[in-house]
């Protein structure tokens, strides 16, 4: 039978595998079978409190179970939303107003965190639910209304005026991404996945998927261990690590700071990165280091679930030629396209858009956004298609290769996260004691810069920032300024300070 | 030990490097920041910190630092 549910992928895994570790931190386990009566714990009691096609919060830590509860709010009919106990609480409120969710379930080393949370929602330990009676018929009658064309999570990605934009994706997108994925990149049944991104982004779907789909296993990484070189290399030769989906900077700090040389992982067979530009002497270390790995570029938009494009690094690179984004994976197509609204000519710079299964549902309750990027495919006239508008420029090389540009707009990926400066002007321009803000980045020591007039000292900003934006998003300097430099048209020198940014040491 | 604060103090304005003993345990420095303290310091003390060496327990507070580069000044 064609697939139209995610959760097939664990109805098939867990007969079959039932006591093999599914997902582990490397302290706590859950097998494959008990994914699935934990999963199904969840739904039927998310079910029998009312619960349907609605956003469940989940504020859980890194954990095995996160996933069960992840599973189980799609066992309901529902759709996930994972929040982080480390996100500002200003955040969490934005997060809040757009889903307006009746239901979080949380872990308890997150119930301290519980109340930087609005108070209108049921608030459930996992712990209390997670073994609640099976109701399979309450499920079953789920499924037989379930579609595939229905969410099952929204994530959470930085938004130019300020508020973070919810990107709703659905069963069809996922499973498409999943089949298209581990046929590209040929993960199997003994993939030993570390994975490095948090659970609140559409990255770790690249491993979560996979191991349901093949019956692999996924290690969650203690996020301190990205500090530790060694450390790191410890725990991925304890766990015999064979796979590795990072971001760039990840990798980096392994290999700039010496643990390549001194306490090389063992087991790694497949290295795939992405979501920034991999500096290239730090790229061929890890070349030289693991000559028989297989290594892949991945590319592409959370609007297009997880990852649009791939390149296998089956050649050499010349000098200063960047790591290309390779191809679309199967079903998907990426449309270069002009200013004009054509399709550019071989060679020449074109928007990157997207069109297949794998574009999701569009912005959660945000029209005006959505519309503006999830928009009729320009080179069709004759029925409605909607395709994603990237807003990234690309052109293809002398291979055939996609390579990536530049941005059109003011995003920036800084650490593997994807931030819209305008953002973080916006947090800057609430503090009462700014006046202009102006923030830019420094691409070569990949600092985000921020420039302001106004009363308020350098830590008074930066502390006050903390309570508004992620961390990844505080500005590394900010420098106070007598007055903002303009342009001719009196607007804000973003180029010229740009280049201040870069006099910075 | 002056000349190490002010590369903290570049790196989080906001915290008071000269008392703070969780740098590391609080979440105060996160991986970005070690690769720049790492290569700040071994250009601004000519010492060359090992993979080894990068360890919780030598970055949790300036004076464990500050220690770490007193050895390998010595070495």
């Amino acid at each position: 039978m064609y697939q139209t549910n995610i959760l097939e992928y664990l109805e098939n895994t867990a007969p079959k595998y039932p006591d093999k570790v599914a997902f582990s931190d490397g302290v706590d386990n859950i097998t494959f079978g008990d994914l699935q009566s934990r999963s199904k714990s969840v739904g039927s009691f998310l079910l029998s409190k009312g619960y349907r096609r609605e956003s469940v919060v989940v504020l859980m830590n890194k954990h095995p179970d996160t996933i069960a509860a992840f599973m189980g709010i799609i066992y309901a009919g529902c759709f996930y939303v994972c929040l982080d106990s480390e996100m500002p609480p200003r955040r969490i409120d934005m997060i809040f107003e757009s889903l307006k969710p009746r239901a979080v379930i949380y872990d308890k080393k997150n119930a301290r965190n519980l109340a930087k949370l609005p108070d209108n929602a049921e608030k459930y330990l996992y712990d209390d639910i997670c073994e609640s009676p099976i109701d399979q018929l309450a499920l079953g009658e789920v499924r037989e209304r379930q579609l595939d064309t229905d969410p099952i999570y929204v994530v959470f990605t930085s938004g130019s005026t300020g508020v973070p934009k919810g990107v709703a994706a659905a069963h069809r997108s996922v499973i498409d991404y999943t089949e298209t994925l581990c046929e590209a990149v040929q993960f199997d049944h003994d993939t030993v996945y570390a994975n490095q991104t948090p659970l609140y982004f559409d990255a770790p779907l690249k491993e979560i998927m996979p191991t349901l789909k093949l019956g692999a296993t996924t290690y969650f990484v203690p996020k301190q261990l990205f500090m530790f070189p060694t450390k790191l290399c410890d725990y991925l030769n304890e766990h015999r690590i064979n796979t590795v989906c990072w971001v760039v900077s990840a990798l980096v700090m392994i290999s700039s700071l010496g643990a390549l040389e001194s306490n090389p992982p063992k087991y790694l067979t497949k290295i795939c990165f992405g979501s920034e530009v991999f500096p290239i002497k730090e790229y061929k270390r890890w070349r030289e280091a693991f000559p028989e790995a297989t290594f892949f570029n991945l590319y592409g938009p959370t609007e297009a679930t997880g990852m649009s494009c791939y390149w296998r690094a089956d050649r050499e690179l010349a000098e200063g030629e960047p790591i290309p984004i390779g191809k679309p994976f199967r079903n998907t197509e990426i449309m270069l396209i002009g200013e004009d609204g054509r399709e550019v000519k071989t060679g020449e710079a074109g928007e990157i858009y997207i069109r297949g299964t794998c574009v999701t549902l569009g912005y959660y309750r945000n029209k005006e956004k959505t519309d503006e990027a999830f928009v009729q495919n320009p080179l069709c006239d004759a029925y409605p298609e909607i395709v994603y508008r990237t807003g990234d420029l690309a052109r293809y090389n002398e291979h055939g290769e996609l390579v990536f540009m530049t941005r059109k707009d003011s995003q920036i990926k800084h650490m593997g996260h994807r931030i819209e400066l305008g953002e973080i002007e916006a947090a800057a321009l609430s503090f009462d004691k700014i006046l202009q803000a102006c923030c830019v980045y420094n691409d070569e020591q990949k600092k985000i810069v921020l420039f302001y007039t106004g009363g308020a000292t350098e830590a008074e900003i930066i502390s006050y920032m903390r309570t508004l934006v992620p961390r990844y998003m505080l500005p590394a300097t900010a420098i106070c300024l007598e007055k903002m430099p303009l342009t001719a048209n009196g607007k804000l020198d973003r180029k010229g300070m740009k280049e201040k940014a870069k006099e910075l040491k | 030990m002056e000349k190490l604060i002010e590369i903290l103090t570049d790196l989080h304005p906001d915290v008071d490097f000269a008392t703070e003993e969780g740098l590391v345990d609080n979440g105060i420095l996160d991986s970005l920041d070690i690769v720049t303290l790492i290569t700040e310091i071994n250009d601004k003390f000519d010492v060359s910190i090992p993979a080894e060496e990068i360890i919780p327990e030598n970055f949790n507070s300036a004076a464990a630092l500050m220690a770490l580069i007193e050895k390998l000044d010595e070495e």
